[in-house]
Protein backbone atom coordinates (compact mmCIF):
# COMPACT_ATOMS: atom_id res chain seq x y z
CA UNK A 1 0.00 0.00 0.00
CA UNK A 2 1.29 3.48 -0.73
CA UNK A 3 0.30 6.62 -0.18
CA UNK A 4 0.56 9.05 -3.25
CA UNK A 5 2.05 12.33 -1.70
CA UNK A 6 -0.77 14.92 -1.99
CA UNK A 7 1.05 17.60 -5.05
CA UNK A 8 1.17 15.05 -7.75
CA UNK A 9 -3.06 14.46 -7.06
CA UNK A 10 -5.40 17.08 -8.61
CA UNK A 11 -7.94 16.77 -5.72
CA UNK A 12 -5.82 18.06 -2.78
CA UNK A 13 -5.49 16.94 0.53
CA UNK A 14 -8.98 15.56 1.07
CA UNK A 15 -7.66 12.66 -1.50
CA UNK A 16 -5.23 11.51 0.59
CA UNK A 17 -7.29 10.82 3.64
CA UNK A 18 -9.40 9.21 1.13
CA UNK A 19 -6.63 7.00 -0.56
CA UNK A 20 -5.45 5.70 3.47
CA UNK A 21 -9.14 4.97 4.53
CA UNK A 22 -10.00 2.97 1.56
CA UNK A 23 -10.08 -0.25 1.86
CA UNK A 24 -6.98 -2.35 0.40
CA UNK A 25 -7.18 -3.04 -3.21
CA UNK A 26 -8.45 -7.03 -3.59
CA UNK A 27 -6.21 -9.31 -5.61
CA UNK A 28 -7.54 -10.34 -8.60
CA UNK A 29 -10.49 -12.47 -9.67
CA UNK A 30 -10.16 -15.88 -11.43
CA UNK A 31 -12.38 -15.64 -14.47
CA UNK A 32 -14.63 -18.55 -15.39
CA UNK A 33 -13.38 -19.29 -18.03
CA UNK A 34 -9.46 -19.68 -17.63
CA UNK A 35 -10.86 -20.97 -13.81
CA UNK A 36 -13.00 -23.67 -15.70
CA UNK A 37 -9.91 -24.88 -17.63
CA UNK A 38 -7.89 -25.20 -14.57
CA UNK A 39 -10.30 -27.49 -12.95
CA UNK A 40 -11.21 -29.07 -16.02
CA UNK A 41 -6.93 -30.46 -16.21
CA UNK A 42 -6.83 -30.62 -12.63
CA UNK A 43 -10.49 -33.08 -11.94
CA UNK A 44 -9.15 -35.24 -15.55
CA UNK A 45 -5.35 -35.81 -14.24
CA UNK A 46 -6.99 -36.76 -10.38
CA UNK A 47 -9.36 -39.12 -12.76
CA UNK A 48 -6.56 -40.16 -14.77
CA UNK A 49 -4.71 -41.44 -11.33
CA UNK A 50 -7.27 -42.55 -9.25
CA UNK A 51 -10.24 -43.80 -11.30
CA UNK A 52 -9.14 -45.52 -14.45
CA UNK A 53 -9.40 -49.30 -12.96
CA UNK A 54 -13.39 -48.05 -12.54
CA UNK A 55 -13.68 -47.13 -16.13
CA UNK A 56 -12.74 -50.46 -16.61
CA UNK A 57 -15.02 -51.94 -14.37
CA UNK A 58 -18.13 -49.81 -15.49
CA UNK A 59 -16.34 -50.87 -19.70
CA UNK A 60 -17.04 -54.49 -18.44
CA UNK A 61 -20.27 -54.20 -16.86
CA UNK A 62 -21.52 -52.56 -19.88
CA UNK A 63 -20.09 -54.72 -22.66
CA UNK A 64 -21.32 -58.21 -19.94
CA UNK A 65 -25.02 -56.79 -19.99
CA UNK A 66 -25.01 -56.40 -23.73
CA UNK A 67 -23.47 -60.39 -23.47
CA UNK A 68 -26.49 -61.51 -21.30
CA UNK A 69 -29.21 -59.32 -23.12
CA UNK A 70 -28.24 -60.79 -26.91
CA UNK A 71 -29.90 -64.27 -25.94
CA UNK A 72 -32.88 -62.60 -24.83
CA UNK A 73 -32.98 -59.97 -27.52
CA UNK A 74 -34.23 -60.41 -30.78
CA UNK A 75 -32.10 -57.95 -33.15
CA UNK A 76 -33.94 -54.56 -34.51
CA UNK A 77 -35.34 -52.03 -32.26
CA UNK A 78 -34.81 -53.93 -29.08
CA UNK A 79 -31.18 -54.75 -30.23
CA UNK A 80 -30.56 -50.72 -30.75
CA UNK A 81 -32.02 -50.21 -27.42
CA UNK A 82 -29.88 -52.71 -25.48
CA UNK A 83 -26.54 -51.27 -27.27
CA UNK A 84 -27.59 -47.49 -26.88
CA UNK A 85 -28.56 -47.91 -23.20
CA UNK A 86 -25.34 -49.61 -22.48
CA UNK A 87 -23.00 -47.06 -23.71
CA UNK A 88 -25.15 -44.48 -21.59
CA UNK A 89 -25.36 -46.72 -18.98
CA UNK A 90 -20.75 -45.85 -18.52
CA UNK A 91 -21.69 -42.07 -18.58
CA UNK A 92 -23.97 -42.83 -15.99
CA UNK A 93 -21.83 -45.16 -14.21
CA UNK A 94 -19.34 -42.47 -14.18
CA UNK A 95 -20.54 -39.01 -14.45
CA UNK A 96 -23.36 -39.70 -12.35
CA UNK A 97 -22.40 -42.02 -9.86
CA UNK A 98 -18.77 -41.62 -9.38
CA UNK A 99 -19.26 -37.68 -9.02
CA UNK A 100 -21.88 -38.09 -6.51
CA UNK A 101 -18.81 -40.05 -4.32
CA UNK A 102 -16.57 -37.22 -4.91
CA UNK A 103 -18.47 -34.40 -4.29
CA UNK A 104 -20.24 -35.70 -1.27
CA UNK A 105 -16.67 -36.59 -0.23
CA UNK A 106 -15.56 -33.78 -0.75
CA UNK A 107 -17.52 -31.57 0.93
CA UNK A 108 -18.07 -34.12 4.62
CA UNK A 109 -14.14 -33.87 4.94
CA UNK A 110 -13.90 -29.96 4.19
CA UNK A 111 -12.09 -30.21 0.93
CA UNK A 112 -14.72 -27.51 -0.49
CA UNK A 113 -12.95 -25.14 1.65
CA UNK A 114 -10.23 -24.97 -0.64
CA UNK A 115 -11.91 -24.17 -3.70
CA UNK A 116 -13.98 -21.94 -1.09
CA UNK A 117 -10.77 -19.77 -0.09
CA UNK A 118 -10.31 -19.09 -3.84
CA UNK A 119 -11.43 -16.09 -5.78
CA UNK A 120 -13.12 -18.94 -8.20
CA UNK A 121 -16.56 -18.68 -9.87
CA UNK A 122 -18.76 -21.88 -8.32
CA UNK A 123 -19.63 -22.51 -11.87
CA UNK A 124 -16.35 -23.16 -12.56
CA UNK A 125 -15.84 -25.33 -9.78
CA UNK A 126 -18.71 -27.38 -10.95
CA UNK A 127 -18.55 -27.51 -14.22
CA UNK A 128 -14.85 -27.85 -14.54
CA UNK A 129 -15.27 -31.02 -12.42
CA UNK A 130 -18.35 -31.95 -14.38
CA UNK A 131 -16.98 -31.93 -17.77
CA UNK A 132 -13.64 -33.49 -16.78
CA UNK A 133 -15.65 -36.73 -15.37
CA UNK A 134 -17.89 -36.71 -18.81
CA UNK A 135 -14.69 -36.58 -20.73
CA UNK A 136 -13.37 -39.57 -18.85
CA UNK A 137 -16.44 -41.57 -19.81
CA UNK A 138 -15.30 -41.11 -23.46
CA UNK A 139 -13.18 -44.21 -24.34
CA UNK A 140 -15.63 -46.49 -22.11
CA UNK A 141 -18.70 -45.60 -24.09
CA UNK A 142 -16.75 -45.74 -27.33
CA UNK A 143 -15.32 -49.77 -26.94
CA UNK A 144 -18.92 -49.92 -25.69
CA UNK A 145 -20.71 -48.92 -28.71
CA UNK A 146 -18.21 -50.57 -31.28
CA UNK A 147 -18.11 -53.63 -29.45
CA UNK A 148 -22.17 -53.34 -29.34
CA UNK A 149 -22.33 -52.66 -32.92
CA UNK A 150 -19.99 -55.54 -33.41
CA UNK A 151 -22.16 -57.87 -31.27
CA UNK A 152 -25.88 -57.24 -32.74
CA UNK A 153 -24.81 -56.61 -36.18
CA UNK A 154 -25.53 -53.03 -35.75
CA UNK A 155 -24.35 -50.60 -38.78
CA UNK A 156 -21.43 -47.95 -37.96
CA UNK A 157 -22.67 -44.92 -40.27
CA UNK A 158 -23.84 -42.72 -37.65
CA UNK A 159 -21.82 -43.52 -34.29
CA UNK A 160 -20.90 -40.02 -34.80
CA UNK A 161 -23.60 -39.10 -32.96
CA UNK A 162 -21.50 -39.93 -29.58
CA UNK A 163 -19.92 -37.08 -30.30
CA UNK A 164 -23.48 -34.91 -29.26
CA UNK A 165 -24.71 -37.63 -26.95
CA UNK A 166 -21.90 -37.83 -25.00
CA UNK A 167 -21.13 -34.14 -23.88
CA UNK A 168 -24.97 -34.21 -23.05
CA UNK A 169 -26.21 -36.74 -21.57
CA UNK A 170 -22.63 -36.15 -19.51
CA UNK A 171 -24.06 -32.61 -18.57
CA UNK A 172 -27.44 -33.92 -17.44
CA UNK A 173 -25.93 -36.83 -15.75
CA UNK A 174 -22.83 -35.38 -14.11
CA UNK A 175 -24.85 -32.30 -13.36
CA UNK A 176 -27.38 -34.96 -11.37
CA UNK A 177 -24.40 -36.39 -9.66
CA UNK A 178 -23.03 -32.95 -8.71
CA UNK A 179 -25.97 -31.90 -7.12
CA UNK A 180 -26.58 -34.69 -5.27
CA UNK A 181 -22.90 -35.43 -4.02
CA UNK A 182 -23.46 -32.13 -2.72
CA UNK A 183 -26.99 -31.38 -1.59
CA UNK A 184 -26.70 -35.01 0.84
CA UNK A 185 -26.34 -34.41 3.87
CA UNK A 186 -24.17 -37.01 4.54
CA UNK A 187 -21.35 -38.33 2.19
CA UNK A 188 -22.93 -42.37 2.54
CA UNK A 189 -26.32 -41.09 1.51
CA UNK A 190 -24.85 -38.58 -1.35
CA UNK A 191 -22.89 -42.91 -2.43
CA UNK A 192 -26.24 -44.51 -2.03
CA UNK A 193 -28.37 -41.38 -4.35
CA UNK A 194 -25.40 -41.66 -7.44
CA UNK A 195 -25.79 -45.78 -6.74
CA UNK A 196 -29.50 -45.80 -7.22
CA UNK A 197 -29.20 -43.61 -9.59
CA UNK A 198 -26.71 -45.88 -11.78
CA UNK A 199 -28.77 -48.67 -11.14
CA UNK A 200 -31.76 -46.75 -12.28
CA UNK A 201 -30.08 -46.05 -15.63
CA UNK A 202 -29.27 -49.63 -16.05
CA UNK A 203 -32.72 -50.93 -15.40
CA UNK A 204 -34.20 -48.08 -16.84
CA UNK A 205 -31.99 -47.95 -19.79
CA UNK A 206 -31.18 -51.04 -20.97
CA UNK A 207 -34.00 -53.03 -20.46
CA UNK A 208 -36.27 -52.95 -24.06
CA UNK A 209 -38.80 -50.37 -23.21
CA UNK A 210 -42.22 -51.43 -24.36
CA UNK A 211 -41.83 -54.93 -22.51
CA UNK A 212 -41.76 -52.43 -18.86
CA UNK A 213 -45.51 -52.11 -17.16
CA UNK A 214 -47.29 -48.23 -17.59
CA UNK A 215 -45.76 -47.16 -13.81
CA UNK A 216 -41.98 -48.12 -14.49
CA UNK A 217 -42.06 -46.36 -18.20
CA UNK A 218 -43.19 -43.03 -16.58
CA UNK A 219 -40.34 -43.82 -14.80
CA UNK A 220 -38.58 -44.18 -17.10
CA UNK A 221 -39.47 -40.78 -19.00
CA UNK A 222 -38.10 -38.91 -15.89
CA UNK A 223 -34.59 -39.64 -16.46
CA UNK A 224 -32.67 -37.73 -18.22
CA UNK A 225 -30.54 -40.73 -19.75
CA UNK A 226 -33.29 -41.98 -21.15
CA UNK A 227 -33.31 -39.17 -23.50
CA UNK A 228 -29.54 -39.88 -24.12
CA UNK A 229 -30.22 -43.56 -24.82
CA UNK A 230 -33.50 -42.45 -27.21
CA UNK A 231 -31.13 -40.31 -29.46
CA UNK A 232 -28.25 -42.75 -29.99
CA UNK A 233 -31.01 -45.85 -30.72
CA UNK A 234 -32.56 -44.07 -33.25
CA UNK A 235 -29.51 -43.15 -35.14
CA UNK A 236 -29.26 -47.35 -35.89
CA UNK A 237 -31.90 -47.37 -38.12
CA UNK A 238 -32.05 -47.05 -41.86
CA UNK A 239 -33.66 -43.73 -42.30
CA UNK A 240 -33.53 -42.30 -38.51
CA UNK A 241 -35.98 -39.37 -37.99
CA UNK A 242 -33.03 -36.48 -37.54
CA UNK A 243 -35.64 -34.28 -35.61
CA UNK A 244 -36.62 -37.01 -33.15
CA UNK A 245 -32.97 -37.39 -32.21
CA UNK A 246 -32.52 -33.96 -32.16
CA UNK A 247 -35.14 -33.38 -29.66
CA UNK A 248 -34.39 -35.81 -27.38
CA UNK A 249 -31.03 -34.31 -27.16
CA UNK A 250 -32.39 -31.04 -26.93
CA UNK A 251 -34.02 -32.61 -23.70
CA UNK A 252 -30.81 -34.04 -22.51
CA UNK A 253 -29.39 -30.31 -22.88
CA UNK A 254 -31.66 -28.63 -21.06
CA UNK A 255 -31.75 -30.96 -18.11
CA UNK A 256 -27.91 -30.69 -18.30
CA UNK A 257 -28.22 -26.41 -17.72
CA UNK A 258 -30.47 -27.37 -15.07
CA UNK A 259 -28.95 -29.86 -12.78
CA UNK A 260 -25.97 -28.06 -13.45
CA UNK A 261 -27.43 -24.48 -12.41
CA UNK A 262 -28.57 -26.43 -9.95
CA UNK A 263 -24.98 -28.22 -8.54
CA UNK A 264 -23.75 -24.41 -8.91
CA UNK A 265 -26.26 -23.75 -6.48
CA UNK A 266 -26.02 -26.02 -3.70
CA UNK A 267 -22.03 -25.68 -4.16
CA UNK A 268 -22.30 -21.97 -2.80
CA UNK A 269 -24.71 -23.44 -0.17
CA UNK A 270 -22.28 -26.25 0.84
CA UNK A 271 -19.00 -23.86 0.64
CA UNK A 272 -20.24 -21.22 3.20
CA UNK A 273 -21.73 -22.97 6.46
CA UNK B 1 -5.22 -4.82 9.61
CA UNK B 2 -7.08 -7.54 10.68
CA UNK B 3 -9.95 -6.52 13.92
CA UNK B 4 -12.22 -8.99 15.15
CA UNK B 5 -15.18 -7.86 17.67
CA UNK B 6 -17.32 -9.71 19.61
CA UNK B 7 -17.00 -12.82 17.23
CA UNK B 8 -19.37 -15.11 18.57
CA UNK B 9 -19.75 -18.73 16.87
CA UNK B 10 -22.34 -21.72 18.72
CA UNK B 11 -22.63 -24.95 16.95
CA UNK B 12 -26.30 -26.04 17.63
CA UNK B 13 -27.09 -29.29 19.44
CA UNK B 14 -27.90 -32.72 17.32
CA UNK B 15 -30.18 -35.09 18.64
CA UNK B 16 -29.52 -38.60 18.73
CA UNK B 17 -30.15 -41.09 16.15
CA UNK B 18 -30.16 -44.68 15.87
CA UNK B 19 -26.16 -45.59 16.63
CA UNK B 20 -25.15 -41.80 16.84
CA UNK B 21 -24.95 -40.15 19.87
CA UNK B 22 -26.48 -36.62 20.68
CA UNK B 23 -24.36 -34.25 21.03
CA UNK B 24 -24.95 -31.14 23.33
CA UNK B 25 -24.13 -27.39 21.98
CA UNK B 26 -20.92 -26.28 21.91
CA UNK B 27 -19.86 -22.63 22.14
CA UNK B 28 -16.91 -22.69 20.09
CA UNK B 29 -15.80 -19.33 19.74
CA UNK B 30 -17.00 -16.78 23.06
CA UNK B 31 -16.93 -12.82 22.12
CA UNK B 32 -13.75 -12.89 20.50
CA UNK B 33 -11.75 -9.65 20.32
CA UNK B 34 -8.47 -9.70 18.53
CA UNK B 35 -6.51 -6.84 16.38
CA UNK B 36 -3.68 -8.56 13.74
CA UNK B 37 -1.30 -5.93 12.93
CA UNK B 38 0.51 -5.50 9.67
CA UNK B 39 3.41 -7.11 8.76
CA UNK B 40 2.96 -9.26 12.10
CA UNK B 41 3.10 -13.13 12.94
CA UNK B 42 0.30 -13.33 15.01
CA UNK B 43 -0.04 -16.86 16.79
CA UNK B 44 -3.15 -18.45 18.14
CA UNK B 45 -1.88 -21.26 20.53
CA UNK B 46 -4.83 -23.47 22.59
CA UNK B 47 -5.50 -27.32 22.87
CA UNK B 48 -7.43 -29.29 21.06
CA UNK B 49 -10.97 -28.33 20.98
CA UNK B 50 -10.28 -24.56 21.80
CA UNK B 51 -11.98 -23.65 19.07
CA UNK B 52 -8.91 -22.41 16.49
CA UNK B 53 -10.12 -23.26 13.74
CA UNK B 54 -13.71 -22.54 14.27
CA UNK B 55 -12.35 -18.89 14.81
CA UNK B 56 -9.88 -18.83 11.69
CA UNK B 57 -12.74 -20.01 9.38
CA UNK B 58 -15.08 -17.21 10.49
CA UNK B 59 -12.05 -14.92 9.55
CA UNK B 60 -11.71 -16.16 6.13
CA UNK B 61 -15.54 -16.19 5.04
CA UNK B 62 -15.98 -20.02 4.92
CA UNK B 63 -17.98 -19.62 8.42
CA UNK B 64 -20.83 -16.96 8.96
CA UNK B 65 -20.29 -16.08 12.60
CA UNK B 66 -23.71 -16.14 14.74
CA UNK B 67 -22.64 -12.44 16.15
CA UNK B 68 -19.86 -9.90 16.05
CA UNK B 69 -17.64 -8.07 12.94
CA UNK B 70 -14.15 -9.13 11.06
CA UNK B 71 -12.33 -6.39 9.11
CA UNK B 72 -9.39 -7.17 7.09
CA UNK B 73 -7.93 -4.89 5.62
CA UNK B 74 -10.60 -2.35 5.55
CA UNK B 75 -13.30 -5.26 3.91
CA UNK B 76 -16.39 -6.47 6.28
CA UNK B 77 -16.08 -9.92 5.80
CA UNK B 78 -19.02 -10.28 7.57
CA UNK B 79 -20.58 -8.66 4.94
CA UNK B 80 -18.70 -9.75 1.77
CA UNK B 81 -17.02 -13.31 2.65
CA UNK B 82 -16.55 -13.67 -0.75
CA UNK B 83 -13.99 -10.89 -0.53
CA UNK B 84 -11.73 -13.21 1.77
CA UNK B 85 -10.70 -15.22 -0.78
CA UNK B 86 -9.01 -11.48 -3.10
CA UNK B 87 -7.07 -10.74 0.23
CA UNK B 88 -5.84 -13.89 1.90
CA UNK B 89 -4.58 -16.96 0.99
CA UNK B 90 -5.74 -20.29 3.87
CA UNK B 91 -3.97 -23.33 4.81
CA UNK B 92 -6.93 -25.47 6.58
CA UNK B 93 -5.89 -28.71 8.18
CA UNK B 94 -7.54 -31.00 5.47
CA UNK B 95 -5.95 -31.57 2.09
CA UNK B 96 -8.74 -33.59 0.83
CA UNK B 97 -8.80 -31.38 -2.46
CA UNK B 98 -5.42 -31.60 -3.85
CA UNK B 99 -4.80 -35.35 -2.84
CA UNK B 100 -5.10 -36.94 -5.77
CA UNK B 101 -2.98 -34.37 -7.90
CA UNK B 102 0.52 -34.26 -8.42
CA UNK B 103 2.35 -31.88 -6.41
CA UNK B 104 3.48 -29.63 -9.44
CA UNK B 105 -0.38 -29.48 -11.02
CA UNK B 106 -1.68 -28.81 -7.18
CA UNK B 107 0.39 -25.71 -7.07
CA UNK B 108 -0.44 -24.42 -10.41
CA UNK B 109 -4.35 -24.70 -9.94
CA UNK B 110 -4.19 -23.46 -7.24
CA UNK B 111 -2.13 -20.22 -8.76
CA UNK B 112 -4.51 -20.36 -11.80
CA UNK B 113 -7.79 -20.66 -9.57
CA UNK B 114 -6.09 -17.27 -7.36
CA UNK B 115 -6.61 -14.93 -10.78
CA UNK B 116 -2.85 -16.05 -12.16
CA UNK B 117 -2.49 -16.12 -15.88
CA UNK B 118 -1.44 -19.32 -17.33
CA UNK B 119 2.64 -18.59 -17.61
CA UNK B 120 2.93 -16.55 -14.30
CA UNK B 121 1.13 -19.65 -12.75
CA UNK B 122 3.39 -22.14 -13.47
CA UNK B 123 6.72 -19.46 -13.09
CA UNK B 124 5.28 -18.77 -9.45
CA UNK B 125 4.74 -22.76 -8.90
CA UNK B 126 8.76 -23.26 -9.85
CA UNK B 127 9.56 -20.41 -7.74
CA UNK B 128 7.64 -22.00 -4.68
CA UNK B 129 8.52 -25.35 -5.12
CA UNK B 130 12.35 -24.30 -5.62
CA UNK B 131 12.04 -22.42 -2.28
CA UNK B 132 10.59 -24.84 -0.16
CA UNK B 133 12.69 -27.68 -1.51
CA UNK B 134 10.18 -29.60 -3.46
CA UNK B 135 11.40 -29.45 -6.52
CA UNK B 136 12.48 -33.31 -6.31
CA UNK B 137 9.10 -34.39 -5.40
CA UNK B 138 6.67 -32.12 -8.49
CA UNK B 139 5.50 -35.44 -10.01
CA UNK B 140 3.96 -37.15 -7.80
CA UNK B 141 0.91 -37.27 -6.42
CA UNK B 142 0.47 -36.05 -3.08
CA UNK B 143 -1.63 -39.15 -1.99
CA UNK B 144 2.08 -41.07 -2.33
CA UNK B 145 3.83 -38.79 -0.04
CA UNK B 146 4.80 -38.51 3.72
CA UNK B 147 2.18 -36.93 5.88
CA UNK B 148 5.01 -33.98 6.36
CA UNK B 149 5.89 -33.60 2.88
CA UNK B 150 2.16 -33.27 1.99
CA UNK B 151 1.59 -30.38 4.41
CA UNK B 152 4.39 -28.75 3.04
CA UNK B 153 3.28 -29.26 -0.87
CA UNK B 154 -0.25 -27.63 0.28
CA UNK B 155 1.81 -25.26 2.16
CA UNK B 156 3.44 -24.26 -1.38
CA UNK B 157 0.00 -24.28 -3.21
CA UNK B 158 -1.09 -21.16 -0.38
CA UNK B 159 1.74 -19.43 -1.20
CA UNK B 160 1.68 -19.67 -5.38
CA UNK B 161 -0.19 -16.14 -6.33
CA UNK B 162 1.08 -13.27 -3.81
CA UNK B 163 -2.11 -12.11 -0.64
CA UNK B 164 -0.66 -9.74 1.57
CA UNK B 165 -2.58 -11.80 4.51
CA UNK B 166 -1.54 -15.99 5.26
CA UNK B 167 -3.81 -17.78 7.24
CA UNK B 168 -1.92 -20.65 8.17
CA UNK B 169 -3.99 -23.79 9.91
CA UNK B 170 -1.18 -26.17 11.58
CA UNK B 171 1.15 -25.30 8.88
CA UNK B 172 3.58 -27.42 10.16
CA UNK B 173 2.05 -30.43 12.18
CA UNK B 174 3.97 -33.41 10.83
CA UNK B 175 6.86 -31.47 9.67
CA UNK B 176 10.70 -32.49 10.27
CA UNK B 177 13.23 -29.63 11.47
CA UNK B 178 14.27 -29.32 7.64
CA UNK B 179 10.46 -28.65 6.92
CA UNK B 180 9.94 -26.29 9.40
CA UNK B 181 12.64 -24.20 8.25
CA UNK B 182 11.52 -24.26 4.80
CA UNK B 183 7.96 -22.91 5.91
CA UNK B 184 9.71 -19.43 8.50
CA UNK B 185 12.05 -19.02 5.73
CA UNK B 186 9.79 -18.62 3.28
CA UNK B 187 7.20 -16.74 6.16
CA UNK B 188 10.08 -14.09 6.64
CA UNK B 189 10.89 -13.66 3.04
CA UNK B 190 7.10 -12.80 2.21
CA UNK B 191 7.59 -10.46 4.97
CA UNK B 192 10.49 -8.65 4.51
CA UNK B 193 9.92 -7.83 0.90
CA UNK B 194 5.79 -7.50 0.85
CA UNK B 195 5.08 -6.97 4.50
CA UNK B 196 3.23 -10.22 4.80
CA UNK B 197 0.56 -10.77 7.84
CA UNK B 198 0.47 -13.86 8.98
CA UNK B 199 -2.02 -15.27 11.32
CA UNK B 200 -0.67 -18.94 12.55
CA UNK B 201 -2.90 -21.61 14.63
CA UNK B 202 -0.33 -23.64 16.53
CA UNK B 203 0.24 -26.21 19.60
CA UNK B 204 3.60 -26.02 19.49
CA UNK B 205 4.69 -24.22 22.31
CA UNK B 206 8.86 -23.77 21.37
CA UNK B 207 7.28 -22.75 17.67
CA UNK B 208 4.93 -20.06 19.38
CA UNK B 209 8.18 -18.58 21.07
CA UNK B 210 10.76 -18.36 18.44
CA UNK B 211 8.53 -17.14 15.22
CA UNK B 212 5.39 -15.34 16.83
CA UNK B 213 5.17 -11.48 17.29
CA UNK B 214 2.58 -11.80 19.18
CA UNK B 215 0.19 -14.64 20.62
CA UNK B 216 -3.34 -15.33 21.60
CA UNK B 217 -4.12 -17.64 24.12
CA UNK B 218 -7.67 -19.27 23.31
CA UNK B 219 -9.41 -21.47 26.01
CA UNK B 220 -12.96 -22.66 25.42
CA UNK B 221 -13.50 -20.47 22.95
CA UNK B 222 -12.41 -17.20 24.73
CA UNK B 223 -9.40 -15.26 24.60
CA UNK B 224 -7.71 -15.35 27.71
CA UNK B 225 -4.50 -13.39 27.63
CA UNK B 226 -2.75 -11.59 24.83
CA UNK B 227 0.84 -10.61 24.06
CA UNK B 228 4.04 -10.95 23.09
CA UNK B 229 5.14 -14.28 24.34
CA UNK B 230 7.66 -12.27 26.48
CA UNK B 231 4.93 -10.11 27.51
CA UNK B 232 3.02 -13.30 28.82
CA UNK B 233 6.00 -14.82 30.89
CA UNK B 234 6.36 -11.79 32.46
CA UNK B 235 3.12 -12.05 33.73
CA UNK B 236 4.06 -15.29 35.33
CA UNK B 237 7.64 -13.47 35.86
CA UNK B 238 7.56 -14.27 39.75
CA UNK B 239 7.98 -17.85 39.02
CA UNK B 240 10.34 -20.46 38.57
CA UNK B 241 9.93 -24.45 37.86
CA UNK B 242 12.22 -26.64 39.71
CA UNK B 243 12.22 -30.29 38.78
CA UNK B 244 13.69 -32.34 41.36
CA UNK B 245 13.94 -35.95 40.19
CA UNK B 246 14.79 -38.47 43.15
CA UNK B 247 16.88 -42.12 42.61
CA UNK B 248 14.23 -44.01 44.77
CA UNK B 249 12.44 -41.87 46.69
CA UNK B 250 12.00 -38.58 48.21
CA UNK B 251 14.52 -38.21 51.59
CA UNK B 252 11.59 -37.22 53.62
CA UNK B 253 13.86 -37.13 56.95
CA UNK B 254 15.68 -34.36 55.93
CA UNK B 255 12.88 -31.56 57.53
CA UNK B 256 13.57 -29.04 54.58
CA UNK B 257 12.40 -31.54 51.81
CA UNK B 258 9.21 -32.71 53.98
CA UNK B 259 8.30 -29.38 54.23
CA UNK B 260 8.42 -28.76 50.43
CA UNK B 261 6.29 -32.20 50.08
CA UNK B 262 3.10 -30.19 50.18
CA UNK B 263 3.71 -27.64 47.63
CA UNK B 264 5.19 -30.02 45.03
CA UNK B 265 3.08 -32.27 42.27
CA UNK B 266 4.31 -35.61 42.17
CA UNK B 267 4.76 -38.20 39.81
CA UNK B 268 6.63 -40.97 40.58
CA UNK B 269 10.45 -39.68 41.37
CA UNK B 270 9.75 -36.34 39.65
CA UNK B 271 8.85 -33.53 41.95
CA UNK B 272 7.69 -30.53 40.60
CA UNK B 273 7.58 -27.10 42.25
CA UNK B 274 6.56 -23.41 41.14
CA UNK B 275 8.41 -21.07 43.45
CA UNK B 276 9.25 -17.47 43.75
CA UNK B 277 13.22 -17.31 42.48
CA UNK B 278 14.95 -16.51 45.81
CA UNK B 279 12.92 -19.82 47.18
CA UNK B 280 13.99 -22.21 44.12
CA UNK B 281 17.71 -20.64 45.23
CA UNK B 282 17.17 -22.41 48.50
CA UNK B 283 15.97 -25.41 47.47
CA UNK B 284 18.58 -26.08 45.50
CA UNK B 285 20.78 -25.09 47.75
CA UNK B 286 19.68 -27.31 50.40
CA UNK B 287 18.75 -30.57 47.98
CA UNK B 288 22.29 -30.20 46.51
CA UNK B 289 24.32 -30.01 49.79
CA UNK B 290 23.88 -32.12 52.70
CA UNK B 291 22.58 -35.48 52.98
CA UNK B 292 19.42 -34.67 50.69
CA UNK B 293 21.98 -34.75 47.59
CA UNK B 294 22.55 -38.54 48.19
CA UNK B 295 19.14 -39.48 47.31
CA UNK B 296 18.70 -36.87 44.18
CA UNK B 297 19.24 -38.21 40.67
CA UNK B 298 18.09 -34.72 38.67
CA UNK B 299 17.15 -31.41 38.67
CA UNK B 300 16.59 -28.60 36.20
CA UNK B 301 15.59 -25.11 36.90
CA UNK B 302 13.57 -23.32 34.56
CA UNK B 303 11.93 -20.13 33.63
CA UNK B 304 8.53 -19.97 32.56
CA UNK B 305 7.65 -20.93 28.96
CA UNK B 306 4.60 -20.05 27.27
CA UNK B 307 3.03 -23.80 28.65
CA UNK B 308 3.76 -22.60 31.91
CA UNK B 309 2.02 -19.29 31.28
CA UNK B 310 -1.12 -21.60 29.67
CA UNK B 311 -1.59 -23.31 32.74
CA UNK B 312 -0.72 -20.55 35.10
CA UNK B 313 -4.13 -18.79 33.41
CA UNK B 314 -5.98 -21.28 34.33
CA UNK B 315 -6.48 -23.19 31.22
CA UNK B 316 -8.47 -25.91 31.31
CA UNK B 317 -6.36 -28.75 29.75
CA UNK B 318 -4.37 -29.21 32.62
CA UNK B 319 -1.68 -31.26 30.75
CA UNK B 320 -0.29 -28.19 28.75
CA UNK B 321 -0.48 -27.16 25.20
CA UNK B 322 2.18 -29.87 23.64
CA UNK B 323 -0.14 -32.55 21.33
CA UNK B 324 0.63 -35.81 22.97
N1 LIG C 1 -18.83 -29.18 12.69
C1 LIG C 1 -18.93 -29.16 14.02
N2 LIG C 1 -20.10 -29.44 14.64
C2 LIG C 1 -20.21 -29.43 15.97
N3 LIG C 1 -19.22 -29.12 16.81
C3 LIG C 1 -18.02 -28.82 16.27
C4 LIG C 1 -17.82 -28.83 14.86
N4 LIG C 1 -16.52 -28.51 14.60
C5 LIG C 1 -15.95 -28.31 15.80
N5 LIG C 1 -16.84 -28.50 16.81
C6 LIG C 1 -16.58 -28.32 18.25
O1 LIG C 1 -16.21 -26.98 18.46
C7 LIG C 1 -15.11 -26.88 19.36
C8 LIG C 1 -13.95 -26.14 18.67
O2 LIG C 1 -13.46 -26.92 17.62
P1 LIG C 1 -12.23 -26.46 16.71
O3 LIG C 1 -12.12 -27.40 15.58
O4 LIG C 1 -12.41 -25.02 16.40
O5 LIG C 1 -10.99 -26.65 17.72
P2 LIG C 1 -9.44 -26.43 17.48
O6 LIG C 1 -9.00 -25.44 18.48
O7 LIG C 1 -9.15 -26.11 16.06
O8 LIG C 1 -8.85 -27.86 17.84
P3 LIG C 1 -7.59 -28.66 17.24
O9 LIG C 1 -6.42 -28.13 17.97
O10 LIG C 1 -7.85 -30.07 17.64
O11 LIG C 1 -7.55 -28.45 15.79
C9 LIG C 1 -14.79 -28.31 19.77
O12 LIG C 1 -15.39 -28.54 21.00
C10 LIG C 1 -15.40 -29.17 18.70
O13 LIG C 1 -15.81 -30.39 19.23
MG1 LIG D 1 -8.11 -27.08 14.54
Amino acid sequence: MSVVPAEVLPGSALAVEETVREAAELGPRARLWPALAAVYRAQLSRARVARIPLLFVATFQSIGIMILMRGVVDGGGEAQAVVAGSSVLVVAFVALNLLAQYFGQLRASGGLDHYATLPVPPAAVVLGAAGAYASFTVPGTVVTAVFGCVLFGLPFAHLWVLIAVIPLAGAALAGLGAALGLLAPRPELATLLGQLGMSAALLLGVLPADRMPEAVRFARDLLPSTYGVEAFARTFGPNPDWAFVLGDLAVCGVVGVVSLAVATWAYRRAAVR
Amino acid sequence: MCAVRGLAKTYPAVRGRRGVPATPEVRATDDVRLDIRRGEIFGLLGPNGAGKTTLVRQLTGLMRPDRGSVEILGHDIVRHPERASRILAYLGQESTALDDLTVSLAAETTGRLRGLQSRQARAERDAVLDELGLTSLAGRPLRKLSGGQRRLACFAAALVGQRPFLVLDEPTSGMDPVARRAVWGAVDRRRAEHGTTVLLVTHNVIEAETVLDRVAVLDRGRVIACDTPTGLKEQVAGEVRVDLVWRESAPLHVPEVAALRDRAVESGRRWTLRLAPEEARTVVATVTGGSAFAALDDFTLTTPSLEDVYLALGGAARQGLVKA
